[in-house]
């Protein structure tokens, strides 16, 4: 599988089941421990095997406690779940308070489900290159569905699409009137829309609402989204909820050039991705290091030059890889 | 973007095992050591030593932090620490907190309890003494 190359010992571990070795190279991927690269290249012929349903939507419209009720309903249909639930780090102090376990009600013992909060760590967007490879990580540990709850985001917040193949956009009833579902942005990324806390009133309206939205227009790569209403706190909608994204993932595998074209639309954007971090990474450490940046800061502060034509003059300094910087 | 790979944050997981619910303290504890910079995985009320050891082993944490007020505690701290035991998680030191007296604490520091904080403890010590015993990456 790997080309006659014996695994890594860590990456044995975590294919035979050990989860605290899986554990452990979460937090080496996490903290972008350089040495975790053989081990994740090690992994991913043993990847793409998981179903991976994203879960997104505003602050408390009730995404752990749908996750919870997910995580029954997949056990019980025999479904082994990796779960990856990400909560925002404090820009001040880098801190933050994992709280989504408290609601995740699972039996300690059982071998078929892994819960693992992540702290956004300053990535914009509630999802990004640590995920996708803590994401991976599960995958190649054998979990059959991957649940990836995001931070409670905003009307911009999509990068879960990039991350899942399915994503579930969760909404409660008077969020805004239906002018708010034409907006661009979160709205566009959902292929199920879930209503939660649909015992409360307004839930009709709400699904209503979502579903003349998802009728209008035209279908995205074919797929119209569906519109369930929920509740996590009764129970109910639920098997509703995971047939609608069972669809979905069917409706991906229906053709297989879909599923490939999905993928390949993520990688795509991963790749770019890992390059522009080091690339970013790389500029941020040569402009520290190099005194003309300092100048040309002052003379920006001073209205000297305008901030494009210093950024000019940075990049054209910077463009070549051999620079005279690093040797003075 | 391009931000530079910061020190790893410590994780710290921060649980209520027993029946009681009285979870303002470890509220209070878990905002401080947020504050302090670390990760803190709260697990919330009413937990099982078993639930609280598996969440610890899954989260990789550096340090867990034990609060309870139901008077259960010299039955349900030294569960923790031997499940712990059991599963082989040696290197992840165990605070305490809550209504633990004087001889009970000192019993809890023999069997393994690295620190026992009562009423009245400030954060500051909280915040120093976790970052004094969490374990630390190598």
């Amino acid at each position: 599988m790997t080309g006659g190359r014996a695994l890594p010992a860590a990456a044995r571990a975590v294919v035979r089941g050990d989860r605290r070795a899986l554990a452990q190279l979460i937090t080496r991927v996490e903290s972008r421990d350089p040495t975790v690269a053989p081990v994740l290249a090690a992994l991913h012929p043993r990847t793409g095997h998981a179903r991976v349903v994203g879960l997104t939507g505003p602050l408390g419209v009730g995404k752990s406690s749908l996750v919870n009720a997910l995580l029954a309903h997949l056990r019980a249909l025999g479904k082994t779940v990796g779960i990856v639930a990400v909560d925002p780090s404090s820009p001040f102090s880098g801190g933050s308070v994992l709280g989504d376990r408290i609601r995740l009600e699972r039996d300690p013992a059982d071998p078929g489900v892994f819960i693992r909060s992540m702290a956004s760590r300053g990535r914009a967007g509630g999802v990004a290159t640590a995920t996708r490879e803590v994401v991976r990580l599960l995958d190649a540990a054998g979990y059959d569905i991957i649940l990836v709850e995001t931070v409670g985001s905003g009307q911009v917040d999509i990068e879960i699409r990039d991350v899942a193949s399915t994503s579930v956009v969760v909404l409660v009833p008077h969020l805004g009137d239906e002018v708010q579902t034409l907006k661009a942005g979160l709205f566009e990324i959902a292929d199920v829309f879930c209503v939660n806390k649909s015992d409360l009133p307004g839930a009709e309206g709400a699904a209503r609402d979502l579903s003349e939205l998802a009728s209008l227009g035209t279908a995205r790569d074919g797929w119209r989204p569906v519109v369930v209403q929920a509740s996590a706190r009764d129970r109910t909608g639920i098997e509703n909820l995971w047939t609608a994204i069972a669809a979905h993932e069917a409706f991906l595998d229906e053709d297989p050039r879909r599923r490939l074209e999905s993928e390949r639309r993520r990688v795509a954007t991963e790749l770019v991705e890992l390059v522009r971090d080091r690339v970013a990474q790389e500029a941020a450490e040569r402009l520290t290091a190099d005194p003309a940046h300092g100048r040309l800061l002052k003379d920006v502060v001073a209205r000297r030059v305008d901030p494009r034509t210093a950024a000019d003059r940075i990049y054209a300094r910077h463009r070549k890889p051999t620079t005279r910087v690093r040797r003075r | 973007m391009g931000e530079p790979p910061a020190a790893t944050p410590i994780r710290v997981l921060i649980a209520k095992p027993g029946l009681d619910g009285h979870d303002r303290g470890a509220k209070v504890v878990a905002r401080a050591l947020r504050d302090a910079g670390m990760e803190v995985i709260y697990a919330g009320l009413r937990q099982t030593p078993e639930e609280i050891v598996e969440s610890a082993i899954e989260e990789d944490v550096d340090l867990i932090g034990l609060s309870c007020l139901s008077g259960a505690h010299m039955a349900l701290f030294p569960r923790v620490l031997k499940l712990l035991r059991a599963r082989k998680v040696r290197d992840v030191p165990v605070f305490a907190g809550g209504i633990i007296p004087d001889d009970d604490a000192k019993r809890l520091r023999r069997i393994g309890i690295r620190a026992v904080f009562g009423p009245g403890t400030s954060l500051e010590e909280i915040v120093r003494t976790a970052r004094g015993i969490a374990r630390h990456r190598t």
